[in-house]
């Protein structure tokens, strides 16, 4: 005779989802008290793949710190090479030609496209759809393929330099990049949107699931798409125009429905817009020399000095204390998913476990960036 | 009003002697304008009875005078908004961006050369007074930091918000604290964010949020005692 299992509600138990779970994307542990299949308390545990950056930042000379900020959104690098690379020009009054401008757009955007296909797979991967994957790598192989050629590297870029660019671009990328648009605006409609924003089965999974308010996003100084998703106009290249962003004729994707799904098409449209700014900037490209003139040891005046980049998952700050020597006094990396995932504790309490997983998926973690 | 400014004078609150010195450059100012524009009433009276002794119909010039002094106190309203606006800039001037020890106080940066637009440097017990004024005025936190100044023997705590408004408005907040007791109030009950931001600052340099509940390392291992971004550290 069986007896029917009887639920207490009053007794929970602790869960450790991570640090090596395929669905944290790395090593974050999140330690989770559970009721059955219910979130009482998510708690994030961070620190697993610390490197102190910040530190290292200190001990070398600026230019020798510049490999170092590949290694920490190592989906997004060329972003970081460009938030320091700026911070740095400010700091020590640096102008950047033209072209060089042009050349850190077009890359920059195709970095962040590389970003978001990966996410896009790594994310419904964890929903449970296994061939998106192969699609979305397929495409991002090829913009590997053309970033390799300029930059020497197809992960860890250490391409940007102070005044400019390590390399010019030749005819080959310029035509492959074209040739990449065209393919991915055909894929786009039949592959990814028909294949998945429109199935059923994902519109269940993400419609109204992980609501993160409008001044939820604010309080916990969320930005990028996580913010976007919530309604909020943000994004650094329009609200704080840096480099050559302010000539390209772009659109911030916004939805207001706070949910896993808007932060889903905020992502999708920008991969649109990215291709966007990428045309309009091969078109417009100008001649010209990619390297300003710089001394090889940098000595920038005495204060503090702070620079923004929007990279595929936020504002990403570089704070740089300097007090006249060779090396940066002080280097704060102001790091965009690290205030993303704050919230990720009160978002999760009272979410079933799955959506809890959905969420997080949706919020974009890098962890080597929260880390640092 | 740009945001700049209206930030600014929302954040005067926090320091009473500066906000007095201003209202009385205002009030000074004010004062000025009225009795320029006494003066130029004087003047446009004067016109007036010239035109009494010209003009055969009083009903005309009742009417010539009325707009006279309509346009005259259109002067004097436009006189006002102009003056309000200077003192800030002459804040501006007299505040250069000095090299030794910074007094208490509101700078206006310059966000092309520095990336930051209000600079407000006081004292560690009024962080938590700032972050209510900077959550009011819808801001949100960006990072906290410290910096480890060995040579003068103290910590400054820095605490950077921004706003998602198209206009662009980057306030930096900063404080000092000693070396050898670095104690500074939480701004977590204001500010959720600051929760993490709070820990990391507390794992790199050792200062002490008073009043957090859970000022555990975050990414330094559980059992760390030690805060490697300090000057003096040797691991």
């Amino acid at each position: 005779m069986s007896v029917p299992v009887q639920c207490r509600h009053d007794e929970t138990f602790v869960l450790n989802l991570g640090p090596q779970h395929p669905a944290t994307h790395g090593v974050l542990r999140v330690k989770l008290t559970m009721d059955g299949e219910y979130i009482v308390k998510a708690e994030p545990v961070l620190g697993y793949i610390h490197r102190m950056h910040e530190k290292m930042a200190e001990d070398g000379n600026f230019a020798q710190f510049m490999p170092n900020t590949a290694r920490m959104d190592y989906l997004h690098a060329l972003a970081y090479n460009h938030g320091y690379c700026l911070a740095v020009e400010r700091a020590a009054g640096i102008e950047v030609p033209e072209r060089a401008e042009y050349i850190r757009v077009i890359t920059v955007e195709m970095n962040r496209l590389t970003s978001h296909l990966l996410w896009w797979a790594a994310f419904l991967l964890d929903l449970g759809g296994f061939s998106p994957l192969l699609y979305a790598f397929d495409d991002r192989e090829q913009i590997l393929d053309l970033l390799e050629r300029i930059t020497g590297s197809r992960l860890t870029y250490c391409y940007f330099r102070f005044g400019g660019v390590y390399n010019d671009i030749d005819d080959e990328f310029i035509a492959g990049t074209y040739a990449f648009i065209k393919r991915l605006r055909s894929r786009l409609p039949r592959l990814y949107h028909d294949l998945v924003t429109g199935n059923i089965i994902l519109i269940k999974r993400l419609k109204g699931i992980g609501m993160l308010s409008k001044e939820q996003a604010r309080r916990y100084g969320c930005t990028g798409p996580v913010a976007r998703g919530s309604g909020i106009n943000y994004d650094v290249r329009k609200n704080e125009p840096y480099s050559v962003y302010p000539e390209f004729d772009f659109d911030v994707p916004v939805y207001n429905e706070c949910d896993s799904m808007a932060r889903y098409m905020v992502r999708m449209d920008e991969i649109e817009q990215s291709m966007r700014i990428i045309e309009q900037a091969l078109d417009k490209l100008p001649d010209g020399p990619v390297r300003a003139k710089v001394p090889k040891i940098l000595k920038p005046a005495a204060g503090d000095y702070w620079a923004s980049v929007e990279t595929a998952r936020g504002n990403l700050g570089h704070r740089l204390v300097c007090d006249g020597k060779k090396n940066p006094y002080k280097l704060k990396l102001r790091s965009p998913t690290f205030s993303n995932l704050s919230c990720f504790g009160e978002v999760a309490e009272g979410m079933l476990l799955a959506d809890a997983l959905a969420f997080m998926g949706s919020l974009d973690l890098v962890i080597p960036e929260i880390d640092r | 009003m740009s945001i700049v400014e209206e930030t600014r004078r929302a954040l005067l609150v926090l320091f009473p002697e500066l906000a007095a010195v201003e209202e009385e450059a205002r009030a000074a100012a004010q004062a000025e304008a009225e009795i320029q524009a006494a003066e130029e009433a004087a003047a446009a009276e004067k016109d007036e009875n010239e035109m009494d002794a010209l003009l055969a119909e009083r009903d005309a010039v009742r009417l010539d005078a009325e707009s006279a002094k309509q346009s005259v106190a259109a002067d004097e309203d436009n006189l006002e908004a102009a003056e309000q606006e200077d003192p800030a800039a002459e804040k501006k001037e007299k505040e250069p961006e000095e090299e030794g020890p910074r007094e208490n106080g509101i700078v206006l940066t310059d966000h092309a050369s520095r990336g930051t637009d209000i600079d407000v440097f006081c004292d560690p017990d009024q962080v938590v007074a700032a972050a209510g004024i900077m959550d009011e005025a819808g801001f949100f936190l960006e990072a906290i930091t410290g910096v480890d100044w060995i040579k003068e023997d103290k910590l400054e705590v820095i605490y950077d918000y921004n706003q998602y408004g198209q206009e662009q408005c980057r306030v930096v907040v900063r404080t000092f604290v000693s070396r050898t007791e670095p104690e500074i109030p939480t701004i977590m009950d204001v500010m959720p964010s600051a929760d993490w931001h709070e820990r990391e600052t507390h794992d790199f340099y050792g200062i002490r949020f008073t009043g957090h509940p859970n000022l555990i390392p975050i990414l330094l291992p559980e059992d760390a005692d030690f805060h490697p971004l300090l000057k003096d550290f040797t691991p």
